[in-house]
């Protein structure tokens, strides 16, 4: 490359405008790849809200449904099971569900649910993600004496109580996520949409 | 000139094939005074060959779809013929890889084999390290049993504590709200492909580095600096014949183990290949005790040993990435004027040993549940883990360390 008489400026302009050229290309194609990777049609579509008739559920009794292949519990409380919650305030850490993001605005207070009997939550672990345990029974020998039935994390230990509340001192952050979902019946309801919105 | 000395010079006119031999192996010279831990290198890589070699032949019978994948396995492990040693030649062959890097790097450390001018070759070792990491993990996903699916629900949902973006960020790695079809496809293709590429690509880079600066010894002696009048190191001899066939006598042995591992107890009681993997993944059910595979459990009980703070387990998270990140910082944080163990003092000797004892011990706690004294074992060998790399650039300036002989030792 012949050096006599050169304009490294211009050379330095042209060789600027190339690479930055070339890079907005590439970060333009690099686009569709990312894209790629978000959840498709089909995962989306599987993540449609789905109908749950729970009319079979006995008092104390779990069943598990699939929403966005997400494990989702509905949980049937007793009367002693909703008395026994008022009694964990002081040992979850969050007890009135004031962390915004773990429930849809309409769900409040100690119960978190709609309808004070029936919990309705995403059964996976707020802490790295497994689907915690439900152990109802009172007092088992593993859980110590002061456990009045909840949902334990084999992964990492993390306890939850009746109504998905976090105790303290356990790996888990904050309570269980409680997906948005709404009554059709008295004993159907849909998770994924929305209270008022069906 | 004979047929195939006309056909060397053909290709050698068009191909630096000779000179290629020479320069790392033949003419290639290494310090004579290699030891039992120089043989870990040559053996990593024999191990990846074999990872590639079976990796591709399971390649030919596996399918990674969510519905087939579990029954795949099973097709190679009863139906295909001889697949149930290629299966285990893979699975045996991954722990296997982990138990020799770990040896290679201990072998490092000791040596001072990543100081200057090593920065680079350890760089490189510690890129591959970490390539491997995700190749294992990555793996791991394939034969889609319950450990496989919760293993990697735990591992990435890691990125979902990342504040702000990471729930978003948690699924648009998984394609989905939870592992599924769309996670395994991708793994898989990062498995055999993508991964494998940057694997022998940082291999390449790790040996040209390596040969470029010349090997360090057990003595950490320079031989360059002592060469004859033919501008051969006096202390060096060429790698091939010498420690090809002495690296040939290290393969027996290692395959001895090797085999004895795959012919006898392939599943070595849940330390290779976990109980619960044999069953078909379920996102309903969590296994009772869920841990990683031995080779990622010292970090993942760093991970567990960092409480939760501020309504998030983020610190923990990046408890679990200084722990690889301080890996990578070892040839600045090391201020010893000598390379070597042997003319180190005893701080470092200490300080060494307190490092592997928390790495073996933080090991062993990753597999046990987290809690009461498991909890806080946890929290002081992690402590101590951090203490070799935080303190080093301290104990290692303060060491009183022992005069470096000019040439090699025959120890």
């Amino acid at each position: 490359m012949s050096t006599d008489g050169v304009d490294n400026s211009k050379r330095r302009f042209l060789t600027a405008a190339t690479v930055a050229v070339g890079a907005v290309g590439a970060g333009f194609v690099a686009v569709p790849f990312l894209k790629s990777w978000s959840p498709s049609a089909k995962a989306l579509a599987a993540g449609a809200p789905v109908e749950v008739d729970f009319s079979k559920l006995q008092p104390g009794q779990l069943m598990r449904v699939l929403w966005q292949k997400k494990p989702i519990w509905i949980l049937n409380r007793t009367d002693q099971n909703l008395e026994d919650l008022v009694k964990l305030n002081d040992k979850v850490v969050d007890p009135n569900s004031e962390v915004a993001t773990q429930q849809p605005d309409y769900i409040k207070g100690i119960n978190r649910s709609l309808k004070d009997k029936y919990l309705v939550a995403i059964g996976i672990c707020t802490h790295l993600g497994c689907s915690p345990t439900y152990r109802p029974e009172v007092a088992p020998e593993d859980m110590g004496p002061d456990w009045l039935g909840g949902f334990y994390c084999p992964c990492h230990g993390s306890k939850f109580d009746l109504a998905g509340r976090v105790y303290k001192n356990v790996p888990a952050p904050t309570n269980l996520v409680i997906p948005p979902y709404t009554y059709l019946t008295d004993t159907t309801l849909v998770v994924g949409i929305d209270e008022g919105a069906a | 000139m004979s047929m195939l000395e006309k056909t060397l010079g053909w290709v050698d006119d068009r191909f630096p094939l000779s000179k290629m031999w020479n320069d790392h192996m033949a003419a290639y010279y290494a310090p004579k005074n290699f030891n039992f831990w120089y043989f870990f290198g040559s053996l990593a890589l024999l191990v990846l060959v074999m990872q590639i070699v079976t990796g591709v032949f399971l390649t030919m019978n596996y399918n990674p779809d969510e519905a087939l994948a579990f029954a795949s396995v099973e097709y190679i492990m009863r139906d295909v013929e001889w697949g149930w040693l290629i299966r285990y030649l893979h699975s045996t062959g991954a722990s296997a890889f982990f138990i020799i890097i770990y040896l290679h790097m201990f072998r490092g450390l000791m040596y001072g084999s990543y100081k200057k001018p090593r920065e680079l070759i350890w760089l490189f070792g510690m890129f591959i390290y970490l390539a491997l990491m995700a190749e294992a993990f990555m793996g791991y996903l394939l034969p889609w049993g319950q450990m496989s699916y919760w293993g990697a629900q735990v591992i990435i949902s890691l990125f979902g504590a990342v504040p702000f973006v990471g729930e978003e960020l948690a699924i648009w790695i998984r394609g989905d709200f939870v592992i599924s079809g769309a996670t395994l496809n991708r793994f898989f293709a990062f498995h055999v492909i993508a991964l494998p590429i940057v694997l022998l690509g940082l291999v390449v880079a790790h040996i040209i580095a390596l040969h470029e600066v010349g090997s360090n010894n057990p003595d950490g002696v320079e031989i360059k600096k002592v060469k004859g009048e033919d501008g051969i190191p006096l202390d060096g001899i060429p790698f091939h014949p010498y420690y090809s066939v002495k690296d040939i006598v290290g393969v027996v042995v290692f395959l001895f183990f090797f085999s004895a591992v795959v012919f006898f107890m392939p599943e070595l009681s849940g330390w290779f290949l976990e109980k619960d993997n044999f069953l078909p993944a379920n996102g309903l059910k969590t296994p009772e005790h869920i841990v990683p595979l031995w080779y990622f459990t010292p970090f993942y009980a760093i991970l567990r040993a960092v409480p939760t703070m501020f309504q998030s387990q983020f610190p923990g998270v990046v408890a679990m990435g200084l722990s690889i990140v301080f890996l990578f910082l070892l040839p600045w944080l090391d201020r010893s004027p000598v390379k070597s163990i042997r003319y180190r003092g005893w701080i470092y000797k200490f300080a060494l040993a307190v490092f592997v004892i928390s790495f073996i011990a933080l090991g062993k706690l990753g597999t046990l549940p987290a809690g009461g004294i498991y909890l806080t074992l946890s929290q002081i060998f992690s402590g101590l883990y951090f203490a070799f790399f935080i303190l080093m650039p301290w104990y290692t300036s303060i060491d009183k360390t022992k005069p470096v002989p000019e040439r090699v030792t025959s120890k």
